[in-house]
C-alpha cells in the first residue's frame, strides 16, 4: 500500500513539475515580441550559447564525418559502389547525425551552462532582485536566451554537418582514393533540398526549441542551493538526451517513415 | 476596479492587517497587524525563523498571504494584477541580504540597470545620475569593479545605490548589517538614516542587529511565533517589563526563549546508551 502511494506521489509530482514546465515555455513565448524589440539582448546570447559552441561542434562534426567516410567506404567498396560514398556521409549528416549529435553537444556544452547560469542567479536572489526592481526575469533573462538557442541550434546543426561532408571527403578522396567528382556529383544528385535538408533544419529548430527550454526550466526550477544547482545542470543534460532521441524517432517516422 | 485605487491612511506607506501566512503546515504569521510610518525608519526584529524576510516578500508581493490585507500606498498588494504591481515596485526598494548585484555586470552598470530599463534618459544623464547615487554611498571610485571585487559591505552600498536609483517612496532592508565588520556596520547604519532623512524615503528594516536597529530606528517591531509580540521606540521597548522582550533586546542566552532545544531529560538520555 505504501508503495503504492509513493508511486502516486512520484506520478503527481512528475505531472506537477511538466504542468509548471509548460507554463513556463507560455510565460516565454508571451515575453518573445519585447525580446524581439532588443536585438542587443539576443545577440550577446547567441555569443555564448552559439558561437562558444563553436569549437567542439567543429571538431565532432569533423570526427564524425571521418568516420562515416571510413565506415561508409568499406562497406561499399564490397559492392562497388565507393562513388556513392558522398550520397552516404552527406545523407546520414544531413537528416540524421547532423541535427542529433550537436543538440546533444548543445545540451552537454551550452544547456548544462544555461541551467547553472540560471539557477546560480537565483541562488544568489538576482532573479528575484530583477522582480523587486519591475524587472520581469522571464523577459529579460529568460527569454533572450530561449531566442538565442532557438537560432543557434540549427547554424550549428548545418556548420556541423558541412565540416562532416568534408571530413568524410578527407577521409574517402584523400586517403581511400574514392573520385572526387563523384563525391560530389553523386551528393548533388542524390541529396534533395526539401526531403532532406529541410527536414534536417526542421528537425535542428524543434531539438532547440527543446533543448533550451528544458535547459532553462531546469536552471529556473532549481532549488536555489549549491546541490539544487548541481542536480539541474545534471537533469538538463540527461532529460535532453532522452527528449531529442525520443523525438528523433517520432521525426523521422513522420518525414521519411511510413510507420 | 483597479486594487491601486483603494484609499489608506496617508501617514502609513504600508499598513498590514490579519496577516496569516503558511509554509506547509507550519504558520508563518497568525494574524499580524503592523503600519509602516512615511518618513520612518521602521525596524521589524525576531529571533532567527521567525519569517522577518518572508513578511518583506509580502509586501513585495512576490509571495501572496493565505488571509488578510497588505496595503503599499493605498494598493491592496496580494490583489494587484502584473501590470499594476510592477508599476508599485518601481516605486520600492528592496536591498537583499546577499546584495543581489548582477554579477556579469560592473558596479557602474548595475546602478544604471533599473534606469536603462524603465527610462529613455540619454547616456551622459544616466552617467551623472548613476555618478551622483555612487557618491551618496562612497563607491564613485569603485564603479569599474566587478561584484566579485567587492567586499560584502560594498556591495551592499552599491546594492543601495542601485535601490534609490529610481527615486523610490520605501526601501526595505534584509539583514543590512549580518556578516558585517564594525566600520562597514557603522557606515552602512549611519548611511540608511542618512538617505532616509535627505531622500524623504520611507525604510523599513528586517533585522536581528539589535543595537544597530535601536540605533537609528523611531519604531520597532518585535515578531516571534508569528505575531507581533511588543511594538514601540526603541526606548519603550528598552524598558519594557516583558521578559520576552527584555531577553531579545538584551541578548540574554537563557529566559522565556530556553538555550536547550526541547529534549527528553538529560539524565535519561545518558543513560539510555549504558
Amino acid at each position: 500500500m505504501q508503495g503504492l502511494q509513493r508511486l502516486g506521489r512520484i506520478g503527481l509530482g512528475v505531472f506537477e513539475r511538466l504542468g509548471r514546465g509548460n507554463l513556463f515555455l507560455l510565460r516565454i513565448l508571451a515575453g518573445i515580441p519585447a525580446v524581439l524589440a532588443r536585438p542587443r539582448l539576443i545577440g550577446a546570447q547567441m555569443y555564448s550559447v552559439g558561437v562558444l559552441s563553436l569549437v567542439i561542434i567543429l571538431v565532432s562534426g569533423l570526427f564524425v564525418g571521418m568516420v562515416l567516410g571510413l565506415q561508409g567506404y568499406n562497406t561499399l567498396v564490397d559492392f562497388g559502389a565507393a562513388e556513392s560514398l558522398g550520397v552516404v556521409v552527406a545523407l546520414s549528416l544531413v537528416r540524421e547525425l547532423g541535427p542529433v549529435v550537436s543538440a546533444l553537444l548543445f545540451a552537454g556544452r551550452a544547456g548544462s551552462a544555461l541551467s547553472a547560469e540560471i539557477g546560480l542567479m537565483k541562488a544568489t536572489e538576482q532573479l528575484s532582485g530583477m522582480e523587486m526592481m519591475a524587472v520581469d526575469p522571464i523577459k529579460r533573462v529568460i527569454a533572450p536566451r530561449f531566442v538565442a538557442g532557438l537560432l543557434s541550434l540549427p547554424l550549428l546543426a548545418a556548420i556541423f554537418s558541412a565540416v562532416g561532408v568534408l571530413g568524410g571527403h578527407f577521409v574517402g578522396v584523400g586517403l581511400l582514393g574514392v573520385d572526387d567528382g563523384a563525391y560530389w556529383s553523386q551528393m548533388q544528385a542524390k541529396v534533395d533540398l526539401r526531403e532532406d535538408i529541410l527536414n534536417g533544419v526542421i528537425k535542428s529548430i524543434v531539438f532547440g526549441i527543446v533543448a533550451t527550454w528544458i535547459a532553462l526550466f531546469e536552471g529556473y526550477d532549481a532549488v536555489p542551493t549549491s546541490e539544487g544547482v548541481s542536480r539541474a545542470t545534471t537533469r538538463t543534460v540527461v532529460h535532453t538526451a532522452l527528449a531529442v532521441l525520443g523525438l528523433d524517432f517520432v521525426l523521422t517516422a513522420l518525414m521519411f517513415g511510413d510507420v | 476596479m483597479s486594487a491601486v485605487s483603494g484609499a489608506s491612511d496617508d501617514q502609513d506607506v504600508v499598513q498590514v492587517r490579519g496577516l496569516r501566512f503558511a509554509r506547509g503546515t507550519r504558520w508563518i504569521f497568525d494574524g499580524v497587524d503592523l503600519d509602516i510610518r512615511r518618513g520612518k525608519v521602521t525596524g521589524i526584529m525576531g529571533p532567527s525563523g521567525t519569517g522577518k524576510t518572508t513578511l518583506l516578500r509580502l509586501i513585495g508581493g512576490q509571495l501572496k498571504p493565505h488571509a488578510g490585507s497588505i496595503r503599499v500606498d493605498g494598493a491592496e498588494v496580494p490583489r494587484l494584477r502584473h501590470k499594476e504591481l510592477y508599476r508599485l515596485r518601481k516605486r520600492m526598494g528592496m536591498l537583499f541580504q546577499s546584495g543581489a548585484l548582477l554579477t556579469d555586470l560592473t558596479v557602474f552598470e548595475n546602478v544604471a540597470f533599473p534606469l536603462r530599463e524603465h527610462t529613455d534618459l540619454p547616456e551622459s544623464m544616466i552617467r551623472d545620475l548613476v555618478l551622483m547615487k555612487l557618491q551618496a554611498v562612497g563607491l564613485r571610485g569603485a564603479r569599474g569593479l566587478m561584484p566579485n571585487e567587492l567586499s560584502g559591505g560594498m556591495a551592499r552600498r552599491v546594492a543601495l545605490a542601485r535601490a534609490i536609483a529610481l527615486d523610490p517612496m520605501m526601501i526595505m532592508y534584509d539583514e543590512p548589517f549580518a556578516g558585517q565588520d564594525p566600520i562597514s556596520m557603522g557606515a552602512l547604519v549611519q548611511l540608511i538614516r542618512l538617505l532616509n532623512d535627505a531622500l524623504g524615503l520611507t525604510s523599513v528594516i528586517v533585522s536581528h542587529d539589535v543595537q544597530e536597529v535601536a540605533a537609528i530606528a523611531d519604531h520597532i517591531y518585535l515578531l516571534s511565533e508569528g505575531k507581533v509580540v511588543e511594538q514601540g521606540t526603541p526606548d519603550e521597548l528598552n524598558r519594557s517589563p516583558s521578559p520576552w522582550v527584555a531577553q531579545f533586546m538584551h541578548g540574554l542566552p537563557d529566559g522565556p526563549v530556553p538555550f536547550h532545544y526541547t529534549a527528553t531529560a538529560y539524565r535519561d538520555d545518558l543513560l539510555a546508551g549504558a
